[in-house]
């Protein structure tokens, strides 16, 4: 039977913030900055630091943010001055669509969300899904950790036009919630009354202690959707000179852009309206349409994006349907699904999109809209 | 028709004239057959420039010379233009060179082998435009070679060389060198101009290899490399820079053996050190005081010599300290500053004095600063910089001191 709380050092612990880039920043770092604050009101030290890149200062790419608490100043050192911490114990993916896999430093490919927590750490999600949705998206478990989910939606209100949402407090919550040794409940109250003087915002905090669903997980749950890249990292004798470095060939993708891990929506296409006017293929900034014989253009997941350029577009109505992407589980391109069962094909588009695939019909906007409208 | 273009003649004979710095350098662009220059004008360089547009002009030269719309421009154009094969030259001063540097920095990592004059100029301010080594110097530590010459021959030879040096494949590194404004980019001197024969014999054509941006050859240069790769870039450049000391020694040695002139030692020029007690060490022009200055407390029975050093980079640590170890005591003077710099002294002297450290006899050693500006270094002060000397090697010590000489109190 695991533990509701996790397992750290007896020195410190560290927890990593898992969010978007630009979108979620200032909300990943509020969360970190309040984790050494509150923690600092039992007399232990910290530092908090995002993981210097590009990722934070790019439109939806993940980025991570880390809190580190220690018992004293020599023992923090031992944190300090890195890029990444290369074991956490907890996790925190701000938004339910990053459990898919977050892009390493330094380019080397997609990784697990669990990837750096240790055996008896914690993943904690922000959702309104259940664990087990969560799980169906998540890299199959090579170590038990405790998964939570604290009650929410994926925010905006790091950046500064959105309206607060509490998602930093109930987060905050959820770790005194798995980590009391170091973050207590009373600590983060105490802080969030001192900072806001909000009674609500307090309040928020004690709902995601409360409200957090902890689920433990075991080894091999979870899916075997996601490709882990291997990277041969090249030498100064090994690498080419000149930094140059090979070109791909007419028609030849590259084997390691896939990005998709910045992707919170995804295209799907209708291909009984398209046109083949080309838009998609010629706008999309990733390159992720290929040509069918047919002359249609469907989309290489693995390198898309989710930017919805393509749907913008599309000057066919509902050709292109821009879906929640945690209703995927995987990458698969469904045009050979259409070329062989063409009825099945569209019942796939109209359950994911919401949008019925008859041309003349007059459906709405798609489902995930009006899901996420009705929610707010 | 009014112009008389005179008819391309390369006699298979080498012909003398009277030419300056920049000029000297025009005809071994000219020579070397380079494809693709880069001008925008600033003193002294521009002389080059000038000089090379009358060669076209005349139609005994044959570059594709594009006029930049200011010197960062200007090195980019030649840096692609080298990219795709083409034997380039560029060219600046001061802070024309200054203005470049966005473009200097990314040239040593991407393996171009751009070779460049720069004529030594004062940085503003206050906007003058005499020598001053400092702007030369500010590659110094980037994957630059970098050398000083100092006679009109000196300026074309070399520039030869360094095309045989730049684009050696196991260099693929820029080259700049630097000459003295006015002393050398403006004056002239007689000068013998090989035939366009023998330099084919002695530089080959520039082949860029598997590096060559082209079509048939797809390759990405400079991509927004991973953050992760950038200390292996580093090294590769250090292995780069550590592989020119040989090449440089060998196109020294075929020079001579082609042209039948150039010097046995690349690195510096050994003037009366024999016997001598005293070394002085300078770079540039400043080495023709100072050899007047020798001859004549040679006549007095003061046993001073001269070592011009040549190649600041790569640096000759191990032949430097061999000369300079042997002598009582060695007087550098640096036409730069290094302000705040350990001993407050110029650049050339720090670097010595760092080279000697390993050395078991380290004689004392005297930093000196003149002819900032383009001041002239007079005999008084060469004079003035061996009698230091004297009383240092007397004493057996340094006086820790950096001396400015000529500068009015």
């Amino acid at each position: 039977m695991m533990s509701d709380v996790v397992k750290t050092d007896p020195t410190g612990i560290t927890i990593e913030i898992v969010y978007r880039g630009i979108f979620q920043k200032t909300l990943a770092q509020r969360i970190c900055r309040s984790i050494v604050l509150a923690a600092r009101k039992r007399g232990y030290t910290g530092t908090a630091f995002g993981r210097y890149g590009d990722s934070p200062e790019r439109n939806g790419v993940p980025a991570k943010y880390f809190a580190v608490v220690a018992i004293n100043d020599l023992e923090l050192e031992s944190s300090m001055a890195k890029y990444e911490p290369k074991v956490v114990d907890i996790a925190v993916a701000v938004d339910d669509t990053l459990v898919k896999g977050v892009e390493s430093w330094a380019w080397y490919g997609r990784q697990p969300i669990w990837k750096p927590v240790h055996a008896g750490g914690a993943v904690l999600v922000t959702s309104d899904k259940t664990p087990e949705a969560i799980l169906a998206q998540t890299d199959t478990a090579e170590r038990p950790y405790l998964m939570g989910i604290v009650p929410g939606l994926a925010s905006f209100a790091g950046l500064w036009v959105f309206k607060d949402d509490h998602t930093d407090y109930r987060v905050l919550g959820a770790l005194a919630k798995i980590a009391p040794d170091w973050v207590r409940i009373e600590d983060v109250k105490t802080l969030i009354q001192e900072q806001t003087k909000d009674g609500s915002a307090v309040a928020s905090a004690q709902d995601g202690y409360d409200r957090t669903r902890l689920r433990a997980v075991k080894v091999g749950e979870g899916t075997s959707g996601h490709e882990v890249l291997q990277f041969e990292k090249p030498g100064w004798t090994t690498m080419r000179p000149g930094v140059i470095v090979d070109a791909r060939k007419p028609g030849e993708r590259n084997p390691y852009y896939k990005k998709y891990g910045a992707r919170t929506l995804r295209p799907v296409v209708n291909f009984d309206t398209c046109i083949k006017c080309t838009m998609c293929w010629l706008d999309c900034p990733d390159e992720c349409f290929e040509v069918t014989p047919e002359g249609h253009y469907e989309v290489v997941y693995e390198a898309c994006i989710g930017c919805g350029i393509c749907a913008q577009v599309c000057p066919v109505k509902d050709c292109i349907v821009m879906v929640d992407e945690l209703k995927f589980e995987d990458n698969d391109d469904k045009w050979q699904l259409w070329k062989t069962d063409h009825d099945a094909y569209n019942r796939w588009f109209e359950q994911k999109s919401g949008v019925s695939a008859d041309p003349k019909s007059t459906a709405g906007a798609g489902v995930m809209t009006a899901e996420r409208e009705e929610n707010d | 028709m009014a112009i008389e273009v005179k008819e391309r003649e390369h006699k298979d004979v080498e012909t003398e004239q009277l030419a300056t710095g920049c000029e000297a350098i025009a005809e071994a662009i000219r020579l070397a057959d380079v494809d693709v220059m880069a001008a925008y004008p600033i003193r002294p360089y521009d002389g080059v420039m000038q000089a090379a547009a009358k060669l076209i002009a005349n139609g005994k030269m044959d570059v594709e010379y594009i006029v930049a719309d200011g010197e960062h421009s200007q090195f980019e154009i030649v840096k692609h233009a080298s990219t795709v094969g083409a034997r380039v030259f560029c060219a600046s001063s001061g802070v024309g060179w200054a203005y470049a540097m966005e473009c200097l920095v990314v040239t040593p990592p991407l393996r171009i082998p751009m070779v460049c004059l720069v004529g030594n100029r004062a940085l503003d301010d206050p906007g003058a435009f005499g020598v001053e080594h400092n702007d030369a110097l500010f590659v110094r530590d980037l994957g630059w070679m970098l050398c000083w010459i100092d006679t009109s021959q000196e300026a074309l030879d070399t520039t030869l060389i360094a095309y045989r040096v730049a684009e050696d494949r196991r260099v693929f590194l820029p080259l700049a060198i630097s000459a003295d404004g006015a002393f050398l980019t403006h004056s002239q001197a007689i000068t013998m101009v090989p035939p366009k024969s023998k330099v084919d014999q002695f530089l080959p054509r520039y082949n860029r290899g598997d590096l060559l941006l082209h079509p048939d050859n797809p390759i990405t240069v400079a991509p927004q490399a991973n953050e992760d790769w950038v200390i292996e870039i580093r090294r590769q450049n250090d292995e780069a820079m550590k592989r020119a000391s040989t090449v440089i020694e060998e196109a020294y040695a075929d020079f001579r053996k082609v042209f039948g002139r150039g010097p046995e030692n690349p690195w510096f020029e050994e003037y009366m050190t024999e016997d001598a007690d005293i070394i002085l060490v300078g770079m540039g022009t400043i080495s023709l005081p100072m050899k007047v200055g020798i001859r004549n407390m040679r006549a007095q029975g003061k046993k001073v010599g001269l070592l011009r050093l040549r190649w600041f980079r790569p640096f000759p640590t191990e032949k430097i300290v061999a000369v300079l170890s042997k002598a009582k005591a060695i007087g550098i003077v640096d036409r730069d500053y290094s302000f705040g710099s350990p001993f407050n002294s110029g650049v050339v002297a720090t670097e010595i004095r760092a080279a000697l450290y390993n050395s078991d006899k380290r004689p004392p050693l005297l930093s000196f600063i003149g002819g900032l500006g383009g001041r002239e270094v007079t005999l008084e002060d060469v004079y003035k910089v061996a009698e230091l000397c004297y009383a240092a090697a007397n004493a057996g010590k340094s006086d820790a001191k950096t001396h400015w000489l000529g500068v009015r109190e």
